[in-house]
């Protein structure tokens, strides 16, 4: 039996920390792992705890992140609680298994912190792994500091693993601002959090000799959309049970969670919508231009990037009369998936806000609260003018001449 | 909000530094942030760690920073990193050097005009902790130069801080600490 760890009310932890520990507190039966920065202390710390006696279960180290992901994959099917953690280039290679992960509806949950890709090599933090992972069947969480890295890794053992839902769930958290940055975490207790998620439920254990089953059957062009169509229908319908954890999350703990997080959204004229850390700098940029500049400014921040909260979105945006949508991943040829995601929310709605996009924080480039007044105040611009003022995406922070990039 | 920014050698204990700060502040019921640049940090590679502090939750995310304090604990990179960048009028600068005050601020003439404050972290670390890590008797020279806690407090909150530690190491710390608060000129 795994020792109970001592924890304060107050632990100062930066976001790997805080994963680790809510990994040690959901007793992983089996967490198979290749460390790669940032995400390496999340293992390293979880392999420690495992020699100090605070975890019962396997832990394997493997010699690739495809093998670790194939590692989870595989003891998942057999009948267990499952985990790892990675970025980047360890992401890029997991990638073929995320998707038979999903395809055998293995619970897996891997907890990513976010790193640019490829070249030039870049060890810093940026979404291109989220993104890459983005249409892989996860459901997929975004936490926007160590605190929330560590809820909600514990609710993704519930989420996932849930009768109804039973699809694998990635955790993301920012590269080195969130999972190398030590801030002020309140941790649950080993017994309430362990409580809180639960027992690992089994469906079709292959460990079950008594009744044999197949992971991973061909299925060709007489079943496999009936399949894809049921992974999808799967994932859209784990709103609910989302909604659910983070209402139970929030019994136990005061801390409130929502699909889309709003901040000073009630009289916005103008918002941001963005991801990660970006979230929390544009309420603290928000807040200062309605003091100083009486601009009506908000955010928007998606909890859930997957199922996307498409609903949840044109609520949000209901009223405002402009939106910069935020991109943290190079676009490779188009405009950002926000962009793309948020104009398609609002293309159906009664309010159709004149939106532009922004890439920005490239390889760990830094978003400054002033970056994001400008953007507020072109924002401002737009929404006085009634249609655009500026290009329809551009880029921010980036060294020399506005749009000097080519 | 109360910001630092460390100007370090990777090894030097910056970091964890920064982070022991942050420890002894939280458990007096603030918020606080510790963070640092690493780049491809290697052994002996200039570089900054941060802290915030604050009453309320740090949502603030960006990397940029006007610090109220400057701590330098390697003397060297007085002379060759930007500690004055993105500096204030209210600054405040304490530098680890074997130097007094005024020749150093002689040496260094952007120095000049500026809030000094001079502490001689490596000789003290060398001679208590038995190696140049000059990191805790940084923070004993923050404590007296901010007044932020008191040296007993302060001791007392960096024991539990450093618990893991054998007792020889954990006397030693404190021992650099309280030097580095008699000392820091």
């Amino acid at each position: 039996m795994a020792e109970k760890y001592e924890l304060q009310e107050v632990e100062v932890w930066d976001g790997n920390m805080a994963a680790a520990h809510a990994f040690r507190q959901a007793q992983i039966d089996v967490v198979a792992a290749y460390p790669i920065t940032p995400s390496t202390p999340i293992v390293q710390n979880y392999s420690k705890f495992l020699a100090d006696g605070y975890v019962d279960g396997e832990f394997v180290m493997v010699e690739s992140e495809h093998s670790a992901m194939s590692a989870c994959l595989a003891a998942g099917a057999a009948g267990g609680r499952v985990a790892t953690a990675t970025s980047s280039q360890g992401f890029a290679l997991m990638v073929e298994v995320l998707y038979q992960a999903s395809g055998m509806r293995v619970p897996v949950v891997l907890h990513v912190v976010n790193r640019a890709l490829a070249s030039p090599l870049n060890v810093n933090g940026d979404h291109s792994d989220m993104y890459l992972g983005r249409d892989a069947g996860w459901i997929n969480l975004c936490s926007f500091n160590p605190q929330e890295a560590y809820d909600l890794t514990l609710m993704a053992f519930k989420i996932g693993e849930d009768l109804n839902v039973r699809l694998p769930v990635m955790v993301h958290q920012d590269g080195f601002i969130s999972s190398h940055t030590a801030q002020n975490v309140r941790p649950l207790q080993d017994e309430d959090a362990y409580k809180f998620i639960g027992d690992y439920k089994e469906v079709d254990p292959m460990l079950d000799f008594s009744r044999p089953v197949t992971y991973g059957a061909q299925t060709e062009e007489d079943w496999h959309f009936e399949h894809k169509a049921k992974q999808h229908k799967a994932l859209m319908e784990s709103v609910s049970v989302i909604d659910d954890v983070f209402k139970e999350f929030e019994k136990l703990t005061g801390r409130k969670y929502n699909r889309v997080e709003k901040y000073m959204m009630d009289d916005a004229e103008v918002a941001i919508v963005a991801l990660g850390t970006t979230v929390e700098s544009a309420e603290v940029a928000a807040k200062e231009l309605r003091e100083k500049e009486g601009i009506k400014a908000g955010v928007v921040g998606l909890r859930v990037l997957r199922p996307f909260p498409l609903e949840e979105l044109k609520d949000a945006l209901k009223n405002v009369k402009a939106v910069a949508c935020l991109d943290r991943s190079a676009p490779g040829g188009t405009l950002g998936m926000l962009f793309n995601e948020v104009s398609a929310a609002m293309y159906h709605s009664e309010n159709r806000p004149v939106i532009n996009n922004y890439i920005y924080g490239l390889g760990g480039r830094d978003m400054t609260i002033e970056n994001l007044k400008e953007i507020f105040k072109e924002a401002k611009a737009n929404a006085d003018a009634g249609k655009l003022t500026t290009p329809l995406q551009q880029f921010s922070g980036l060294r020399g001449p506005k749009l000097a990039f080519f | 909000m109360l910001e630092m920014r460390w100007h370090s050698r990777a090894g030097q204990g910056a970091v964890t530094g920064a982070k022991g700060l942050a420890d002894v502040v939280a458990k007096t019921g603030k918020e606080v942030q510790a963070f640092a640049f690493y780049g491809s940090a290697k052994r002996g590679a200039a570089m900054t760690a941060y802290n915030r502090i604050d009453d309320k939750p740090i949502l603030n995310h960006e990397k940029f920073m006007r610090p109220d304090y400057v701590l330098v604990i390697d003397p060297a990179l007085a002379y060759i990193a930007d500690i004055t960048a993105n500096e204030k009028e209210s600054t405040k600068y304490i530098i680890t050097t074997h130097l007094p005050k005024e020749e150093l601020i002689n040496q260094i003439p952007k120095l000049k005009g500026k809030e000094v404050y001079v502490v001689d972290c490596i000789k003290i670390s060398l001679d208590t902790i038995g190696r140049a890590i000059p990191n805790t008797p940084m923070l004993g020279a923050l404590m007296k130069v901010s007044g932020m806690f008191d040296l007993e407090y302060f001791q007392n909150a960096m024991k539990s801080v450093l618990s893991k530690f054998p007792q020889k190491i954990i006397d030693a710390n404190m021992a650099a600490i309280e030097r580095a608060y008699n000392e820091v000129k």
